[in-house]
Parts: structure tokens; sequence; C-alpha cells
């Protein structure tokens, strides 16, 4: 769907989206490296469980949410990929890290 | 068939659609009552988008006993409103009624709460409302996510809170179920009363009826005068912080912080005598994000995805006003800082007075004559 820019090419870095590696250019936040890599949905929603995927690219829509090294929550758009990152679909309402039983 | 009722003369005006003025129109439609409801748009100083959510019957009615019975008749009524709505609309307003707590981050701030439901229930004729005082460890075994600073807390069994932008989308839905005349962007200008009968006027033209309701908010204090009564309100304007969602963590709703059914948690609760304008004082949001962390702080992994400020119908002892005008009556006028909680009193009971043409003795109380007591002795 996305096709990169010939000067957006430059210095690669891999990195896994659940569990699958992918590679990316070093500059790419990780929803735009998502994106070229034709993944279309990386979060389902807390409410209706709908699927979802990047959307504005600048911080605002929220619909980029990943689990990004065992944090969740993240914008993807606004975090830069790395080599090694460990990126993960957000499944529903991210579960605080601290979260007791109810 | 559904009654076309736009060109039809009412049998009553409810000026205000928030709220309270929308509780009102559904009662009365409920009825079979001509309603027809005059509204702002929707740049509208409009609470019913801004508020909390609570149903809090908890603290209310220091310094006057009658709002404690009024506020503990409208949490056990709610279940009512909301089965009826569903019934209505299919809309679920998510009401949930497990108790609420008022969480304290000191022994002095626990002892202050403490200390003014004592003063409540010593009052002459107060009305009782059950509460527990918890410690850290009591607190604890019931919210699990409490920080080491929290002291303790109040619990009161008869809290809830919902869905209030359902609530308010609900109201408005059932108004076509029940041939309410809602008219959006219809701002009163004046209103003239003649033989019985009241013109309400605007830029957009005029209706006329035998009764009408100013449910007007804040415009209440620009508008009663026109029907022989006064409205006076103080400034009081609120700000409300919300994260993004996240998974239940908080089974009870917090004075201050409460998650919403939908996973997001609000934080609010702020309070400053400032009539001048709505732009978002960051000060007074960030004591109120540190206040909930340190209450909860697992909230710090959240982030903050939107900000707002409102300002309350407050009345000048901050309880609510229902009045029948004496030199025009037929002309009502209700407000109330708690047009969430005091719904169900609004739909039904306030309604009924309204419909009866007289207000009843449990209502009495409300008027505006408890603010001229100086006067009268």
């Amino acid at each position: 769907m996305f096709r990169r820019a010939p000067d957006r090419i430059r210095a690669q870095v891999t990195f896994t989206f659940d569990g699958i590696p992918i590679t990316a250019s070093a500059e790419d936040s990780v929803a735009a490296a998502l994106l070229a890599a034709g993944v279309r949905a990386c979060r389902t929603t807390p409410v209706s469980g709908s699927a979802r995927g990047p959307y504005c690219m600048m911080g605002v829509c929220f619909e980029c949410l990943v689990r990004i090294d065992g944090v969740g929550n993240r914008q993807g758009c606004l975090v830069q990929v790395r080599d090694g990152m460990k990126v993960e679909t957000q499944k529903g309402a991210h579960a605080l890290s601290a979260e007791p039983a109810l | 068939m559904p009654v076309n009722r736009t060109h039809a003369e009412p049998d009553i005006v409810v000026v205000g659609g928030g709220l309270m003025g929308a509780s009102l129109a559904w009662g009365l439609a409920r009825h079979g009552s001509r309603v027809c409801v005059l509204d702002e748009g929707d740049i509208a100083l409009r609470a019913s988008r801004a508020n909390f959510a609570l149903i809090w019957v908890q603290g209310k009615g220091l310094g006057f006993p009658a709002y404690t019975a009024w506020t503990k008749a409208a949490a056990a009524a709610w279940p009512r409103l909301a089965a009826e709505l569903k019934s209505d609309t299919g809309i679920d307003v998510g009401l949930d009624q497990p108790g609420g707590f008022t969480v304290c981050l000191s022994d002095r701030e626990l002892e202050a709460n403490v200390d003014a439901l004592v003063r409540l229930h010593r009052q002459p004729g107060a009305v009782a409302h059950p509460y527990e005082v918890l410690d850290h460890a009591q607190t604890k075994a019931r919210l699990p996510a409490i920080g080491p600073e929290v002291s303790g807390s109040i619990y009161c069994p008869l809290d809830g809170h919902v869905n209030s932008l359902r609530l308010f989308r609900a109201l408005h839905a059932a108004f076509e179920a029940h041939g309410v005349d809602y008219r959006a962007d219809h701002a009163v200008e004046t209103i003239e009363p003649h033989d019985g009968v009241f013109a309400l006027k605007g830029a957009w033209g005029q209706v006329r009826a035998p009764k009408v309701i100013l449910a007007a908010g804040l415009g209440n204090a620009r508008l009663a005068p026109m029907v022989g009564l006064d409205a006076p309100m103080k400034s009081s304007r609120g700000q409300i912080v919300v994260t993004e969602k996240a998974a239940p963590f908080l089974r009870y709703p917090v004075v201050t912080v409460r998650q919403t059914d939908e996973g997001g948690v609000m934080i609010g609760d702020s309070e400053e005598a400032n009539g001048a304008n709505l732009t978002m004082d960051h000060a007074i949001s960030s004591v109120m994000a540190e206040r909930a962390i340190r209450m909860f702080p697992l909230l710090e992994e959240l982030n903050v995805v939107r900000t707002w400020s409102a300002f309350r119908v407050m009345t000048l002892d901050g309880s609510p006003v229902y009045e029948q005008s004496r030199a025009y009556p037929g002309a009502f006028m209700a407000m109330a800082h708690s047009g969430v909680t005091l719904a169900p009193q609004h739909a039904y009971d306030l309604v009924d007075a309204v419909r009866a043409g007289t207000m009843p003795d449990e209502m009495a109380a409300f008027s505006t004559r408890r603010f001229h007591v100086p006067a009268c002795a």
C-alpha cells in the first residue's frame, strides 16, 4: 500500500512485530515502519474490539497504539524504531503493570 | 402514526436542553404533555457535557439537611431511570452503584472529612446516610491499587456513577419516542407573561405556552426576573483530566478519580471562583494529576488524552433551587449543580410538582426564600 520515497532509504534496522522480523529504515517511526511493511492493523479497540492501524501519524489519533518491549499503550508514530525492538499488537485495553486482581 | 407537534402550541416550554431540561422534558412527555424544548447551540456553556458523572450521596447536605434526603432518594431511584431510558431508547447509560470512596492523603485530610460528616449528621433534622471510615489497610483491601501515601478513606455504599454522555444522549433520543419538540439554536431572549400565557421570543421567532420551566443553567440568572423570579448564581469553574483507556483497575468511583465503563480514567473536582473564561489552568490540572498519582501510583503509566474546564451551575449555597413564580404562576425555575445525581428527582418528583402546579413540602425547602433569612428575621 505504501512505497518508500527513494531518498528515505538509508541505514537499515530490524525489529520484530508479533515475532515476525521486519526491516525498516533507521529513521522510521514504528508506525511508519509497520505501514511500509504492509501491516494495516496493530491494535484492537477496548470498547468494540475492532482492528485499528496508524492513521494521523502525528500523535493525535491514538490508532497506532502498540506494545513496545513489553510496555503497552505506546504511540507507534512517536517512537523511532530501533534495531532489535520487540513490537506487539495491543489487544484491547492496556493492562497497567501493577494491576491488582479485582 | 407519529403526531407532528411542531406547529401545535405546547402545554409547556422547557428553556434549556441540558441534563436538567432534558430530564424534565422527558418526564413531562411521558405523561402525555406536549413539550417544547428551546435549547442553545453546541457552543452553549453546557455542564452536561463537561461533568464528572458521579451519582454522589456522601457528604451532601451539610447546612441543608433536606438535601441529604433528596439526594438519597435520587440514588435509590436511579435504577428505575436507567431501566426506563433503556426501554425507551435501547441505550445503556452504564449505571454502576457499588458505593464510592473519598481517599485521603494525610491523617489531617481524613480527620477533616470525617469531621464534616459528623457535623452533617449532628444537624437538627439531619437525615443520616451510611458511611464507613477506613484506615490504610482496610482501604487497600477494597482498593488494591492505592499507594503508600493514602492515610485512609471514607466509603459510602450509596454512591455510584454513570456514563453521563450516554445519559445525555439517551434523554435526547427518548425525546423522539415521546414526541418532544426539541429546537436547537433557539436561544431565548425574552419571556413575556400575559394573561396566564408565556410568550418566549428570540431571533428565531416565538413560542407561546401556559407553562414554562427555566432550566437554562447559568442563563437562569438573566431569564428568571422576566417571570418574577430571582436566580442568584456564583461562579464555580472546574477542570477535568482524562487519560487513555486502560484495563479495569478501579472497581469503585472515588470522588476525584473514576474509571469509566469504557476504560478511560477521569481526574476531577477542582473548584475555582473564576467566571471569566474557560482557558485551562495547567497549574491546577497538574495538582489534580499529582494527587491522583499519589492515590493510585499506576496512573503514572497512562497518557492524558483530553482536558477541559467548565462552569458549574452553582447556586449561592451549592444546593438545588426549585421554585414557582408567585407573581406569574405557571412559571417554574429549576437549577442544580448535581444534574447527574438528581436526574431521577427531576424526571419524576419535580415533574409531578410542575404538572400539579404546586410544590410539595419536601420541595418547598429548595426555594430561594432560604437565601433571604436575615430579611425575614
